[in-house]
């Protein structure tokens, strides 16, 4: 007899959804149907139970090719390498849960390496943002109960994060938000006419990489700086600007939801910062919130568990042993790729390979490269050793954060069959350092 | 004043870090003692002697001390870490964090700096003959307490952040700049010689910027007051003078609101 | 077997009367009992101070709104000392973080201050997967956590048609769902009115759209808590905290447990726990007529015995401010004007985060300083009034010592002072400078571990060197019989312990970190029949306005660690 899982979160996207609904054979090796989820889910829960997966380390040899090892001399493997290595780096964590992020900390403290994730190349700029001018936010479901005024700006839901719309910001109807969509006016700030664009209210369509004037104009606005507006700021006009700052002023509670149009053009972090330093203003005379549209169900993760181990969410140089520091554009992975400034690379849950420039591959690929991951991409193609793991939210469980930070307890669907999960893995190969470490010392 | 001699004789594979390059570590010290002064490459803690070979002599505090480095030490970071007295004389390019949390004395890199150049610097002088790059004298992350006194000078060109969360002391960039010059400042100059593509004193609460050459994009948080003489790195020019940022929160003294400038060569 | 006694040491054990006396600890298996074989090993503690381990009944160290303080603040954790932190690792993990510690410096630094376990203040309970995960990366000391319910939906509809049986029976299930440990409520209304931009900032001012008073908030939660018959009181933060003339609302906050008598079986004996009362006695109408009114706050709270406070003592330091008081937060940072977060939470509370920095040279900061110190002066029944900074609100934890050394000298009160700006300001405003009391050794001992752990209703486990307690003791350098004459002695030896014990194992010696034994989860677990119409009203809201399933929101069992429950029957 098949059986129905309830309540399952979905491995892919920021919204972290938790009403999956799968259905699995009756020996709980594979998955037969998947509910509620979108067709990129579905995709993830399929490959947990394909035939297809690999299910043991896979070691390069001297000819180039992979020939299969066990986990305990892929264990071995990695802890010597990192032992020897003088500043090695870990990144990733894309589709790792906590209890994974936390066993890689402690890999990296006792190595005395370089920790980073994926926020390095895509929200970093929001934590930059955030240690200079906090971040006054919310979760997701008050943006449901009370929102009358929702932004997205430089994000694109409609593609990235398909059902935050309908989940929780522009169509469901909350608590105090009964109609739904008729009462919200939904505000897109984009260059591009999105499919977000599409089904707004209004749509501004800001000159490529200036958003930081219209911010600029929007709190001159707020302040009582109408009067000195140009007629013209990044493309938009002062009307249309003056209209845009009337509805956000009067807004019962409103939202902006900032993606990578903003944390991706110039400047950076420093759009992040003046959205939130408009936020502010907006607080004085309405309610509202920010949020950034983390892009993976637990990309937040890593953030959250390493500040609570080490005090900083990303970039982290542990190879001071006693003491950690971080400071982006110096401890950040693809800088210190470029730089060539690591000797040692590990891929976790993500696809270096694929994402990073390609003078940072190939000066990582100088080095020792092990990927960590349950499937195969560019990264585990080029790396030296394949270390393949369970699916977080297929084959293991564990604590996942949402795009708000909010904790989501992720259930395992089927069996990992052999498969060790990144927690496990991680903590045997600590466990190995600090023998090593032990009798170095 | 006393001179000690660092030239360099293997290189580092990955990068040094030379924190312990400071008048204030070498004062009073043999110079075996200052060759084994720590630096770290990674998780290697080597001594610096593991790359220098040191002459000449350091003076007993560190205002008595100078320090000449040769050799290319492009890939060595941390020069003058915290100094507060004394000269560093760096005879090529120099890697991140030149003088960062400087509290005195003076420091001359002859090639480029790279970026973090006096960060967070609260006294002393820098120059840098060459190029700098981005984050010259800003703060340290999440801190509201960027670069509030000395003077960095950049005889060639900067990248963006230049003068972030200023409080005071001065920043001269010869060349050209990227963008964002006096972000959050709340006090402090910066003088850009060259061009600057945009983002002048956005955020900023007070402080001064001078422009000789053009910005590309101005905010429109700046509106136009006056036109003025000014005196900038010693000459005089005919400046239109902006005040701003209008968006930003403004303080006030004996009942004037006090805004930031930017003074843009006529 | 594992044995231990404590030989010679001067003992200060409010719980069991000793006040002082020599008198030899014994321990087995990590209990203290009444004697133990010969072969015991055993510690000298000649010449020191032997009292029961620390507890801290106030104190945020774990959970989203610490974390995000963590993540926000890179500056908090720059040069101190020749490292980060000032601290080289002595434990397995490197210590982290100023006002803000990392978990792991957070366990390290209270076990080498003595304290053994601490209840952390504001568990929103949408967040307590996130709660448990930082308790399991605590090391050490023991970690209850109270979730919020003075801005929750649940609380506010059924307390505004008093159905105290019904808002009970929620309560009980929530403290499940959360592995909590009791009631906190935090600016009753004022946050849900937050949601809206707004606040309530008096106990009669009504909370937008649920209609119901601050007032009714405080008396329903004191009737639900005393219903349940909860081993903790209701834990208080008022409303109209940090405000000058603030006082008064402090004063009816407090009258209304005024009526209500403590009934559970743990011999706790206040209805309220009104915390970081410093906070709250604020005389003035503006900043330029700001002054204490410590004593006519502690002249209702001496008379009140179903009242037990802590002090919130200012430090002096750079710190970082976090409540889930969101209202309040927002005001500070139109203050101060540095960086603020703020996150609230969907049907149940909010929070904010703003750095702050006491400097001793602002009258303000002063006075707030003197004001918290003449709270515990002005305190007649120590067993009811604790030492606090409302970490990191005031100051971080590990001023304790400073704290510690303020109250038992009057000396260092006034070098203090006399190292001030605004010190005629400061004496103007207060009574600090003509008050000579100093407070000794039991009276610190019943501050800090035998009347928190009283008003938690945990004496038999925590705060006692009574046989059967757990064996967490804390013995430090200090000759009770020959105090020093240089009060930065004692704020020395309560720095660092000579040894902490933690349930019979030594984990502090001489300051340092020598073993890690792993923690517990401190919760309590109500026994009561099932209530369907509550459960129906549960489910409902999480269908209709939650935006996480029910299933997924009661903390899954293997994500809670080493849980050690308080077990209370309501038939
Ligand atoms: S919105 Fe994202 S998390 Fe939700 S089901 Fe779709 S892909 Fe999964
Ligand atoms: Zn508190």
């Amino acid at each position: 007899m098949p059986k129905v899982i309830e309540n399952v979160g979905c491995p892919y996207c920021g919204c972290s959804c938790d009403d999956v609904r799968v259905t699995v054979s009756d020996d709980g090796k594979k998955v037969l149907e998947v509910e509620n989820v979108c067709a990129i889910g579905t995709e993830i829960f399929k490959h947990g139970s394909s035939d297809h997966r690999i299910r043991k380390p896979r070691l390069r040899q001297p000819d180039g090719s992979m020939k299969d090892i066990t986990y305990e001399e892929a264990i071995e493997w990695t802890a010597q390498h990192l032992y020897k290595a003088k500043k090695p780096l870990m990144y990733g964590f894309g589709s790792t849960n906590c209890e994974g992020q936390a066993a890689a900390a402690r890999v990296m403290e006792t190595a005395g390496g370089m920790l980073d994730n994926c926020a390095t190349i895509c929200h970093g700029p929001s934590f930059l943002a955030i240690f200079d001018n906090g971040y006054p936010t919310c979760t997701l479901g008050e943006v449901k109960n009370r929102a009358d005024v929702i932004v997205y700006w430089g994000s694109n839901p409609a593609h990235a994060h398909p059902r935050h719309m309908s989940r929780y910001s522009i169509f469901p109807r909350g608590f105090f938000t009964g109609k739904g969509q008729k009462k919200r006016t939904v505000i897109v700030v984009d260059p591009r006419y999105t499919d977000t664009a599409n089904v707004a209210d209004i749509h501004l369509r800001v000159k490529q990489g200036h958003d930081y004037e219209l911010f600029d104009a929007f709190r001159m606005v707020v302040n009582g700086h109408a009067d000195d507006l140009p007629d013209v700021v990044a493309d938009v006009p002062k009307e249309q600007i003056l209209e845009v700052a009337e509805i956000m002023a009067n807004a019962r509670f409103g939202t902006t939801f900032f993606g990578m149009g903003l944390t991706h053009s110039d400047g950076r972090n420093h759009n992040i910062d003046i959205a939130i330093s408009l936020t502010r203003d907006l607080n004085k005379v309405a309610k509202w919130t920010i949020m950034a549209m983390r892009g993976h169900y637990n990309i937040a993760g890593p953030g959250v568990v390493w500040s609570w181990t080490f005090g900083f969410p990303y970039c982290l140089d542990l190879t001071k042993k006693n003491y950690a520091h971080m400071n982006p554009g110096e401890t950040s992975s693809v800088d210190m790729a470029m730089r060539d400034e690591v000797d040692m690379f590990i891929n976790i849950g993500t696809d270096a390979g694929a994402h990073f420039p390609i003078p940072a591959v190939q000066h990582l690929k100088k080095h020792p490269w092990v990927t960590i991951d349950p499937s195969i991409n560019m990264a585990s193609e080029i790396s030296d050793l394949h270390i393949p793991v369970c699916i977080c939210g297929v084959d293991v469980g564990g604590v996942v954060y949402r795009m708000d930070n909010v904790p989501i307890q992720f259930r395992q669907v089927i069996d990992p069959q052999g498969l060790l999960d990144d927690e496990t893995l991680l903590n045997k190969i600590a466990d190995r350092l600090d023998e090593l470490n032990a009798q170095g010392a | 004043m006393e001179t000690v001699t660092m030239t360099l004789v293997q290189h580092p594979e990955l990068y040094l870090e030379c924190y312990s390059v400071t008048p204030d570590l070498f004062a009073g010290k043999s110079l075996a003692e200052i060759a084994d002064l720590p630096a770290h490459e990674g998780k290697i803690v080597w001594k610096l002697g593991d790359f220098f070979k040191f002459d000449g002599k350091s003076g007993a505090t560190a205002a008595e001390t100078r320090i000449i480095v040769n050799g290319d030490v492009h890939k060595m970071k941390r020069f003058g870490q915290q100094m507060t007295a004394g000269e560093i004389l760096i005879n090529s390019a120099a890697d991140m964090y030149v003088g960062c949390w400087m509290r005195g004395g003076k420091i001359t890199v002859k090639g480029n700096a790279d970026a973090f150049l006096g960060i967070a610097m609260e006294g002393g002088e820098i120059t840098v003959e060459g190029d700098a790059t981005n984050h010259v004298g800003s703060a340290y992350r999440g801190d509201w307490r960027g670069m509030s006194g000395g003077l960095i000078r950049v005889k060639g060109k900067a990248g963006n952040d230049i003068g972030t969360a200023m409080t005071g002391g001065t920043i001269i960039i010869e060349g050209d700049a990227f963008i964002h010059v006096l972000t959050h400042a709340d006090g402090g100059t910066v003088i850009i010689k060259g061009d600057v593509e945009g983002r002048v004193g956005g955020q900023m609460v007070k402080g001064d910027a001078y422009v000789l050459g053009k910005i590309l994009y101005p905010l429109p948080g700046f509106k136009k007051v006056a036109t003025v003489e000014k005196e900038c790195d010693g000459q005089t020019y005919t400046f239109d003078q902006y005040i701003g940022d209008l968006g930003e929160r403004k303080g006030k003294k004996k009942g004037e609101v006090i805004y930031g400038n930017i003074y843009l060569k006529a | 077997m594992s044995e231990l006694i404590i030989k010679n040491g001067y003992v200060f054990d409010p719980i069991s009367g000793i006040k002082g006396d020599k008198a030899d600890i014994a321990i087995k298996d990590g209990k203290i009992v009444d004697k133990v074989s010969a072969k015991a090993k055993s510690i000298d503690a000649n010449g020191k101070t032997v009292m029961a381990g620390g507890v801290d009944i106030h104190t945020h160290v774990v959970g989203p709104k610490v974390n995000l303080g963590r993540e926000m603040r890179p500056e908090d954790k720059l040069f101190r000392g020749s490292v980060r932190g000032g601290i080289v690792k002595q434990g397995k993990r490197m210590e982290m973080g100023f006002s803000i510690p990392s978990t792991w410096k957070t366990g390290y630094s209270y076990a080498r201050l003595g304290y053994t376990y601490v209840n952390e203040a504001a568990m929103p309970p949408l967040m307590a997967p996130h709660v448990h995960e930082e308790i399991r990366d605590t090391p050490i000391i023991d970690i209850s956590a109270m979730p919020v319910f003075g801005n929750n939906w649940f609380c506010l509809e059924y307390l505004k048609n008093k159905e105290i049986e019904n808002n009970a029976a929620y309560i009980a299930w929530l403290l499940k769902a959360t592995y909590g440990v009791g009631i906190k409520c935090v600016n009753p209304g004022g946050t849900e009115a937050w949601a809206w931009g707004e606040n309530c900032v008096n106990i009669h001012d009504p909370v937008p759209y649920f209609d119901i008073t601050p007032a009714e908030i405080i008396k329903g939660l004191i009737e639900s808590n005393e219903y349940l018959g909860l081993p903790h009181s209701l834990h208080l933060h008022g409303n109209n905290l940090g405000n000058p003339g603030n006082y008064t609302d402090t004063l009816d906050t407090l009258k209304l447990a005024e009526g209500y008598k403590a009934k559970n079986k743990f011999g706790r004996t206040q209805v309220i726990h009104n915390t970081h009362l410093q906070f709250h006695s604020y005389k003035g109408n503006s900043w330029g007529t700001f002054g204490s009114a410590a004593k006519e706050v502690m002249d209702y709270v001496n008379k009140a015995d179903n009242i037990t406070i802590d002090l919130g003592c200012v430090t002096l330091d750079e710190t970082t401010t976090m409540t889930a008081d969101g209202p309040f937060e927002h005001h500070l940072q139109s203050l101060n004007h540095l960086k603020w977060a703020n996150c609230d939470v969907e049907l149940e509370t909010g929070s904010g985060i703003v750095p702050f920095v006491y400097d001793k040279d602002s009258a303000v900061v002063g006075i707030q300083w003197a004001t918290g110190l003449e709270l515990g002066l002005y305190a007649k029944d120590m067993m009811r009034v604790f030492i606090t900074t409302d970490h990191p609100n005031a100051g971080p934890f590990t001023r304790y010592p400073r704290i510690i050394k303020w109250l038992m000298s009057n000396k260092a009160r006034l070098a203090t002072l006399d190292s001030m700006k605004g010190k005629a300001k400061v004496i103007a405003a207060t009574d600090l400078a003509s008050m000579d009391r100093e407070l000794n050794l039991y009276e610190i001992a019943m501050m800090t571990r035998a009347g928190p752990a009283r008003a938690l209703g945990m004496s038999n486990m925590y705060g006692s060197l009574a046989a059967g307690a757990d064996a967490n003791i804390a013995i430090y350098d200090l000759d009770a019989k020959k105090l020093p004459t240089d009060p930065e002695l004692i704020e020395e030896a309560f720095s660092k312990t000579a040894y902490t014990i933690k349930e019979g194992v030594i984990v502090v010696q001489g300051g340092e970190i020598v073993a890690e034994p792993p923690n517990h989860t401190v919760w309590t677990k109500v026994t009561m029949p099932e209530n369907t119409q509550v459960m129906r009203d549960i489910k409902e809201k999480f269908t209709k306005s939650y935006t996480v399933n029910l299933e997924n929101y009661a903390v899954f069992d293997d994500h809670v660690y080493r849980p050690r429950a308080i077990e209370v029957d309501v038939a």
